[in-house]
C-alpha cells in the first residue's frame, strides 16, 4: 500500500497477471537487448518483492516506458505503470544524474533558449560541444535533438485574431509546438478554424511528462497540477481539449492518474475532456461534421502510430483522416516503436538500444520509397528523420496542406 | 484466433471492420496447430467421422452450428492466409504429435514444420534441446515419448541431445530469443554443425518450435538439408513462436485489407438506439464512447480470458454486452470435489443458434445483428476434447459468413 489510492488501484492489477508472457512477446526493448529482462519479469513478478520506497533491481532502468506491455496485456495488468513507479523509486534511491534533470524541463530550456535561438541551435549542433556533452552529461553525441524556433506559439496565439467560429475548442499545444515547431500549432489552429471552431489557447506550461519518465515525480506532479488547474475551468464548461503532442495528451488522459497517482477533480475533468487531435477530427468525421473539401495531395506517405499514441486506446484515427485526402497513398506501418521513447534514446547508454529498437521501422520507411513519413509524436519524428534522413510530419500538417490552407 | 479470423474474412470481403481488443489474444500462446477433435472421450482418429455422433451427444456444443462444409472451408481459408509456411492435414485424420513433455497429442491440421513429428511414422528419433532454453527438457520429452509409444503398442527409440549453440554469454535465452537467432545465418550454421555432430543414425530430429519467425520455411528447409534428415518442430511452453507466426500472419492480412485494430480498449456494454443494437460502448482511459456498427462479432474468449466472468457466489455473466449466459442452474453444483473433474461450470458460456447468434432462454436470437465466435460460446471442454482451435477457427469463419449473408 502507498499513500495514493489511485496508484494502489493500478498496482493491484498485478494480481491479474497469469504469467502468460504476451507482454514479453510485444516488448520492443527486451527484444533488442538482454540488458532488459522484460516487462513481466521486472513488472508483476518483481513488484511482489518490492517494499514501499525500495526498488533494488537496476535492470528496470532499461525499460523505455513505451507502454506497449500494458496495451498488449489481455488481463488488464498495468505493467508499464507499475514499472514506471518502481523505476522512479529506484532512481530516487540513487543520485539523479544532472542530465536527467536537464532533459526533463523543456519549458525551462525553451524560455531560456528562445531569445538566443541561433546561438542555442549552433551549440546543440556543434560536434565539439556534443562530444563534450556526451562526456560530461551523458547525452549521446548522435542523439536527435530539436532546434529552437526562436519564437513561441503562445506569443503568436496572443496576437492571433480568432476566426468567428460557432463552436469553441481548447488547444493544449505542449512545449514542443510552443518552442520547437510553432508552425505545427498554427496549422492546427487553421485546420480547426477551417472546421468552424474558435480555438482557445489558455496559458500553459509543461505537463510534467519528461519529469515523470525520468522518475522526478514530485516536480512532475506540481507541473501537471498547475496545467490542469488552467485547463479545468474550460473542461467544466463543457469544452473539449485537443492535443497535438500525443504523449502529453496521454499524460492528461491517463498517466498523471495511473503513474503519478494524482486524485484530483481538476485532473479528472480534464482527462475526461482531452482528445488527441486526430481522435477529435475523426470523431467529427464520424458525426458528419468534418469538412472534407480536401484538394488532391499526390504523395505516397508512410504512417507510423507511435507507442504513446497507441496508449490512448483509440486505434489509428490518423489513417481514417488521411484516407479522406484524394490521391494520397498511405502505407500503414506495423512496427511497435521507433526506440526514442521521449528522452530514453537520447541518453548515452541507451542510444544504441533505441536505434536497434527502431531499426525494423527505419527499414520499412527506407524501403517503402515513400515521399514523406507521417507520425503523431514529435520525439518519434525527430528520431525517424535522424535515422532515415526522411522528413517526418504530423498528420495535421498533411490535412493542412490538403485543405489548401497554406 | 476466432476474432481475427472473423475480422480478416469480413475486411477482405470489403466491409469496414474495427477490431477492439483489451489486449493481444491468446493465439500467441497457442501451438498454432488446429486441433479439431482429439478425444470424445476416447482418442479420435478421424474428427470428420467422429463429429456427427459427438454433436448428437452434445447438442449445445459450438460444433452443433458447424457443418462439415464450413469446417473444411475454414481449414482451407486458414491455409490460404498463412504465407510463411504451409499447413498440412485435414479433418479426415488426426496426427499424433509430441508435446514439449513427450505426451502424444491428436491434432488434425498443423504447420508443415511439425507434421514430420507424427509418432506413428517414427521409429528412431533424436529430441534436441537447447541448453539456454530452460523450458524444454529433451530427456524428459524423449523418455515420455518412448513410454507413451510403448503404451500404444509402438516402439520408438527416442534419444535426447543437448546442444549449446552460441548465445553471446546469455544463460537464459527463451523461445523468442532463439527464434530471432535462427533468423541469423551464422547462428544457423553453428547450430546445424553442432547438431550434425551430435546425431547418430536417427531417422528424424525433434526440436523446440523456435526455427525463426517470417523465415521459418527457409530455416527449416536449410536445417533439414544440413543434417540430411527430416526435422520437426515441437510446440513449447509460452510464449509460443508458432502462435506468434500465425498471429502476425492474420494481423498482417487484416491490415492489408484495411481493417482497423484498436488495442488497449475494453468493450463495456451494448450501444442501444431505438431499441436496436447500434454498436458497442468502449472504455479507454477515463472516457467511454460508442463505436457504431451495423453488425457486432463478440469474440472475447471464455472464463480464462475474462469473456465470461463468474463471481464468488457462482453467478456467471458476460461483461462486454451483458448477454444471457448458460451454466449450472440455481441449486445445481458448479464444481465437483476432484480437481480434474468434469466441473459443470467448465462449459459455461453463451448459447448460439445455427448462425452463431447468441440466444436467450427461449432459444431465440437476442439481437439479429450480433454473432459470437470462439470460447465465449459455452458447451465445450476444449482442454479435454482438444477442440479449442477448431472451434475458434470454424466459428470465427462462420460468424463472418452469417454477416456476409445478411449484408448481401
Amino acid at each position: 500500500m502507498s499513500d495514493e489510492p489511485a496508484f494502489d488501484f493500478i498496482r493491484d492489477s498485478l494480481d491479474h497477471c497469469v504469467k502468460c508472457t504476451i507482454c514479453e512477446t510485444a516488448c520492443p526493448v527486451a527484444n533488442a537487448t538482454p540488458l532488459f529482462p522484460g516487462p513481466k519479469y521486472v513488472g508483476p513478478q518483481a513488484e511482489r518483492f518490492r517494499t514501499p520506497g525500495s526498488s533494488v533491481d537496476s535492470s528496470l532502468d532499461y525499460c523505455s516506458g513505451c507502454g506497449i506491455c500494458s496495451q498488449a496485456c489481455p488481463q488488464g495488468v498495468h505493467v508499464a505503470e507499475i514499472n514506471s513507479r518502481a523505476r522512479a523509486t529506484m532512481k530516487q534511491q540513487r543520485r539523479m544524474p544532472l542530465r536527467d534533470h536537464l532533459l526533463s524541463r523543456p519549458s525551462v530550456e525553451g524560455r531560456l533558449a528562445t531569445p538566443v535561438a541561433p546561438l542555442a541551435n549552433f551549440v546543440l549542433s556543434n560536434r565539439i560541444f556534443r562530444l563534450l556533452a556526451e562526456r560530461t552529461l551523458g547525452i549521446h553525441r548522435n542523439a536527435p535533438l530539436p532546434t529552437f524556433a526562436g519564437r513561441t506559439f503562445q506569443r503568436w496565439a496572443r496576437r492571433h485574431r480568432p476566426a468567428a467560429g460557432t463552436r469553441e475548442v481548447v488547444y493544449f499545444h505542449g512545449c514542443s509546438a510552443n518552442y520547437f515547431q510553432p508552425e505545427l500549432a498554427e496549422m492546427t489552429v487553421a485546420v480547426l478554424e477551417h472546421n468552424g471552431f474558435r480555438v482557445l489557447v489558455p496559458p500553459q506550461d509543461c505537463c510534467g511528462l519528461p519529469l515523470q519518465s525520468n522518475g522526478i515525480f514530485d516536480t512532475a506532479r506540481s507541473y501537471v497540477r498547475r496545467l490542469v488547474g488552467n485547463l479545468a475551468p474550460y473542461a467544466r464548461a463543457g469544452n473539449q481539449i485537443v492535443a497535438t503532442s500525443t504523449s502529453c495528451g496521454l499524460m492528461l488522459k491517463r498517466e498523471a492518474i495511473e503513474i503519478l497517482g494524482i486524485e484530483d477533480d481538476d485532473l479528472r475533468v480534464v482527462s475526461e475532456h482531452t482528445y488527441d487531435i486526430c481522435e477529435f477530427l475523426a470523431d467529427l468525421d464520424a458525426a458528419g461534421q468534418l469538412r472534407t473539401d480536401f484538394t488532391a495531395v499526390p504523395l505516397t506517405v508512410t504512417y507510423h502510430a507511435p507507442c504513446q499514441q497507441q496508449g490512448h486506446g483509440i486505434g489509428k484515427p490518423a489513417l481514417d483522416l488521411l484516407g479522406l485526402v484524394p490521391e494520397l497513398k498511405v502505407i500503414e506501418l506495423d512496427r511497435a516503436c521507433c526506440g526514442i521513447a521521449g528522452t530514453y534514446g537520447i541518453k548515452r547508454e541507451k542510444y544504441d538500444i533505441a536505434m536497434k529498437v527502431g531499426q525494423p521501422l527505419f527499414d520499412d520507411i527506407t524501403s517503402s520509397a515513400a515521399d514523406l513519413s507521417v507520425c503523431d509524436s514529435e520525439t518519434c519524428r525527430w528520431q525517424i528523420t535522424h535515422a532515415t534522413g526522411q522528413q517526418s510530419v504530423h498528420p495535421v500538417e498533411v490535412l493542412h496542406r490538403a485543405y489548401g490552407l497554406g | 484466433m476466432a476474432g481475427l479470423t472473423a475480422a480478416v474474412r469480413l475486411a477482405e470481403a470489403g466491409l469496414r471492420v474495427v477490431t477492439v481488443a483489451k489486449g493481444l489474444g491468446s493465439l500467441r500462446l497457442a501451438p498454432a496447430t488446429v486441433d479439431i477433435l482429439g478425444y470424445a472421450p476416447g482418442r479420435v482418429d478421424s474428427p470428420a467421422s467422429a463429429l456427427p455422433g459427438f454433436v448428437a451427444a452434445h447438442p449445445h456444443h459450438p460444433y452443433a452450428a458447424i457443418t462439415p462444409g464450413v469446417l473444411a472451408d475454414s481449414l482451407r481459408w486458414l491455409a490460404e492466409h498463412v504465407q510463411a509456411y504451409a499447413y498440412v492435414g485435414d479433418a479426415s485424420a488426426n496426427m499424433l504429435l509430441s508435446t514439449a513433455i513427450g505426451v502424444p497429442r491428436p491434432s488434425a491440421v498443423v504447420p508443415e514444420t511439425m507434421a514430420g513429428g507424427d509418432i506413428r511414422s517414427l521409429r528412431s528419433v533424436a529430441i534436441a534441446g537447447l541448453r539456454a532454453l530452460k523450458d524444454f527438457h529433451p530427456a524428459l520429452a524423449a523418455e515420455n515419448l518412448r513410454a507413451a509409444a510403448a503404451a500404444d503398442g509402438m516402439a520408438i527409440e527416442a534419444r535426447p541431445v543437448m546442444l549449446s549453440p552460441p548465445t553471446d554469454g546469455e544463460a537464459d535465452v527463451g523461445t523468442l530469443g532463439f527464434a530471432r537467432r535462427f533468423e541469423d545465418a551464422g547462428f544457423r550454421r553453428a547450430f546445424a554443425a553442432e547438431l550434425r555432430a551430435a546425431l547418430r543414425d536417427e531417422q528424424a530430429v525433434g526440436i523446440p518450435a523456435v526455427l525463426g519467425f517470417d523465415q521459418v520455411r527457409s530455416v527449416w528447409t536449410e536445417l533439414q538439408e544440413a543434417i540430411g534428415r527430416p526435422v520437426f518442430e515441437i510446440p513449447t511452453m509460452p510464449p509460443s513462436v508458432p502462435g506468434m507466426r500465425l498471429a502476425r500472419a492474420l494481423q498482417e492480412r487484416l491490415r492489408r485489407a484495411g481493417g482497423r485494430f484498436v488495442l488497449g480498449a475494453e468493450a463495456v456494454g451494448p450501444e442501444i438506439r431505438d431499441g436496436k443494437l447500434a454498436g458497442v460502448r468502449i472504455r479507454a482511459g477515463n472516457r467511454e464512447t460508442a463505436r457504431l456498427a451495423r453488425w457486432v462479432v463478440l469474440a472475447t474468449g471464455g472464463l480464462a480470458s475474462g469473456g465470461i466472468q463468474v463471481d464468488l457466489g457462482g453467478t456467471a455473466t458476460e461483461p462486454a454486452l451483458g448477454l444471457p449466459v448458460f451454466g449450472p442452474g440455481p441449486g445445481e453444483p458448479a464444481f465437483l470435489p476432484g480437481y480434474l473433474g468434469e466441473h459443470p461450470m467448465g462449459t459455461v458460456g453463451l448459447r448460439v443458434d445455427g448462425r452463431l447468434r447468441p440466444v436467450g432462454q427461449d432459444g431465440e436470437p437476442v439481437r439479429p445483428n450480433l454473432v459470437a465466435a470462439g470460447a465465449v460460446i459455452g458447451g465445450a471442454r476444449p482442454w479435454r476434447e482438444k477442440s479449442g482451435d477448431g472451434i475458434s477457427l470454424s466459428t470465427g469463419y462462420l460468424a463472418a459468413g452469417t454477416i456476409l449473408e445478411d449484408a448481401g
